[in-house]
């Protein structure tokens, strides 16, 4: 590295990555593309190689097949210089039971290299501020909750400035209002400029605080790119509301849109209509205005008209499956 | 590692000796200040002090040639409380404290999940062995230490101190005695290095310390039974227990070292041999614990 590198604008690039065990591909062939500054959310059922992706991403295993950077850096060869930037929670926070959540702390940061050992006592007493811990910082981790110690996990990846956090789950555990917490951590740090790669298997979450996402399942990543972009690829509903269903009917067809009767919104558009929703096939688009100055040059009344994204979590069965079973 | 300058917030490669310094004496205060380490210092300390209170109890004197060696002496000179202990502790008991800290060193963090926080710190994996294996080997050093000096207060609260009988029959006094005691716990030390690298290379095959544990005491107790084997007399000189009692050497006046460089040096190829096992597999481990 006597060359400076280039300030790569993907924080996380990935090609091919694989990790086989035995017979079984935990991870297969997949090209991670995570912006710089962004939020990726990374979604996926449990067991679909998530974690494992997580793991080879910070070097802890080595890939079978493929490449990894992060922040720029070539992993795992460049780990030295790229792992103190990048502040992590892999799998679930783990302490020492027997030391208290401040001595924990110290301990897991004078492992890095390049931490000061000056500032290791301020610096854990910010971190723990941050996570709303500074009470419990003597407490032994044996005493703490499930929230606790996964707050005391965040507290851990926040222990120096980073450019890059890799989240595995960060709010199990956490109650409601944890979850918030996490989320305007989260969503603070973003706006810090630190890229935040958070792994859920929790739409909500994901849909919330992600500006990206990249979409898991049986070790594959079937689906890549800004929340909008795989929401757009979802297909897209036209919900409809007049007294003139045929006629409308006739109109959608022929601009390529599949309708059916539904139940009207509640307390909506008079006695005398019907509603109707359509959906085209997925890519298939047509602009709003289209279809609405189509329905009114064939005298179509129309007396509601709306568009509805594909809620992600359509998407995101439609990716994965549905159901709890578990893959792999 | 890169000289390069590393990217912002990260301090330069110089700050590398002085935080391997506090990841050393973190290491040193997780292991100190766990109750395990202390119950069982306490258990090897109770060691002596048992010994000494049997023989001040017991009304019979004792005969030369029974029970562990030094032992008909205690009563004439408290000095060798301690190294009957010691002598006593060899084979069993300081090998299994060794065992259970050495097998815990990687396997320990390794169920506890903070190896692969470790890791990740970056604590480099080369630089956590060398020094999960210090650590292990500052044990070996408190453990025999542990006896040596409750010995020696067990022997001289309970039996008259003076000056000493070597085996070569000079004759030394208190303060050259004391160092003798020394020198035999450095010696015991030493002798227990060989079998806690063993155990730090055991310790990095599995996520389950008390397996790792189990295997190295259990191994410290075949090389023994070897060594007392006469048809596997050729085996003997590589056995790392082979020179474990040798220490009566060091209570000879001139103090001949022999044995001492003898130990030490098959110690060393014992560390050697295991350290290139533990690196071999900790470096290529994938960590899924």
């Amino acid at each position: 590295m006597t060359e400076a590198s280039p300030p790569a604008e993907l924080a996380i690039e990935t090609q091919g990555l694989s990790k086989r065990f035995g017979h079984r591909a935990a991870v297969d062939g997949i090209d991670l593309a995570v912006p710089r500054g962004s939020v990726f959310g990374f979604l996926g059922p449990n067991g679909s190689g998530k974690t494992t992706t997580i793991r080879l991403l910070l070097g802890l295993a080595a890939a079978t097949h493929g490449h990894i950077r992060v922040l720029g850096g070539e992993m795992p060869r460049q780990l030295a210089t790229v792992l103190p930037n990048v502040g992590s929670l892999v799998e679930g926070p783990a302490f020492y039971p027997f030391l208290s959540g401040a001595a924990n702390l110290r301990r897991l940061d004078s492992a890095d290299l390049h931490a000061s050992p000056r500032t290791r006592a301020a610096r854990v007493d910010e971190a723990l501020e941050r996570v709303g811990l500074s009470h419990a910082a003597g407490k032994k981790v044996r005493a703490y909750s499930l929230g606790m110690k996964q707050r005391l996990g965040i507290a851990h990846a926040l222990l120096r400035p980073r450019e890059l956090l890799v989240l595995d789950e960060p709010t199990n555990g956490l109650d409601p209002q944890g979850t918030r917490e996490v989320r305007s951590l989260v969503r603070s740090l973003s706006a810090g400029g630190t890229t935040v790669f958070v792994s859920s298997h929790l739409l909500a979450e994901v849909e919330q605080m992600c500006t990206h996402v990249g979409v898991m399942s049986v070790g594959k990543l079937v689906a890549q790119g800004t929340l909008h972009e795989l929401r757009a690829a979802g297909k897209a509903t036209i919900r409809l509301h007049t007294p003139d269903i045929e006629a409308a009917v006739r109109v959608l067809s022929r601009l390529g849109l599949q309708s059916e009767l539904s139940a009207p919104p509640p307390g909506s558009y008079g006695p005398d209509g019907q509603s109707l929703v359509s959906t085209g096939p997925p890519g298939h688009e047509v602009a709003p205005e289209t279809i609405v100055a189509a329905l009114v040059s064939d005298g179509v009344r129309v007396r509601g008209f709306g568009v509805e994204d594909a809620s992600l979590e359509e998407r995101f069965v439609s990716l994965t499956g549905e159901g709890f079973d578990i893959a792999g | 590692m890169d000289a390069a300058p590393g990217p912002p917030g990260v301090s330069p490669a110089s700050a590398l000796p002085s935080s391997s310094w506090s990841l050393m004496a973190s290491e040193l205060s997780v292991l100190f200040r766990r109750l395990r380490t202390w119950a069982m210092l306490l258990a090897l300390a109770a060691i002596p002090i048992l010994i000494a209170a049997a023989v001040k109890l017991s009304s019979h004197p004792v005969a030369p040639g029974r029970g562990p060696p030094f032992l008909d002496r205690i009563t004439q000179n408290g000095l060798f409380v301690g190294v009957t202990a010691m002598v006593v502790s060899v084979p069993l008991f300081l090998p299994l404290t060794v065992g259970v800290v050495a097998g815990d060193t990687i396997a320990g963090e390794a169920n506890l999940g903070t190896l692969r926080y470790l890791l990740v710190a970056p604590a480099g994996r080369v630089r956590l062995l060398l020094i999960k294996y210090a650590a292990a080997a500052a044990f070996c050093l408190a453990a025999t230490l542990t006896v040596a000096a409750a010995g020696a207060l067990a022997g001289v609260a309970l039996f008259p101190v003076g000056p000493v009988i070597l085996l070569s029959g000079d004759t030394i006094g208190v303060g050259e005695s004391a160092v003798r005691s020394l020198l035999i716990a450095a010696y015991i030390a030493v002798s227990l290095l060989g079998l806690s690298a063993i155990g730090l290379a055991i310790s990095t095959f599995t996520d389950v310390p008390v397996g790792a544990m189990a295997a190295t005491i259990v191994l410290s107790v075949v090389s023994q039974v070897a060594d007392n084997l006469p048809q596997l007399e050729w085996l003997h000189p590589w056995l790392f227990s082979h020179y474990w009692l040798g220490f009566a050497d060091l209570l000879r006046q001139p103090i001949s070292w022999t044995s001492f460089s003898d130990n030490a040096l098959l110690q060393a190829g014992y560390i050697v041999a295991a350290g290139a096992l533990a690196y071999g597999k900790f470096t290529s481990k994938d960590v899924l614990s």
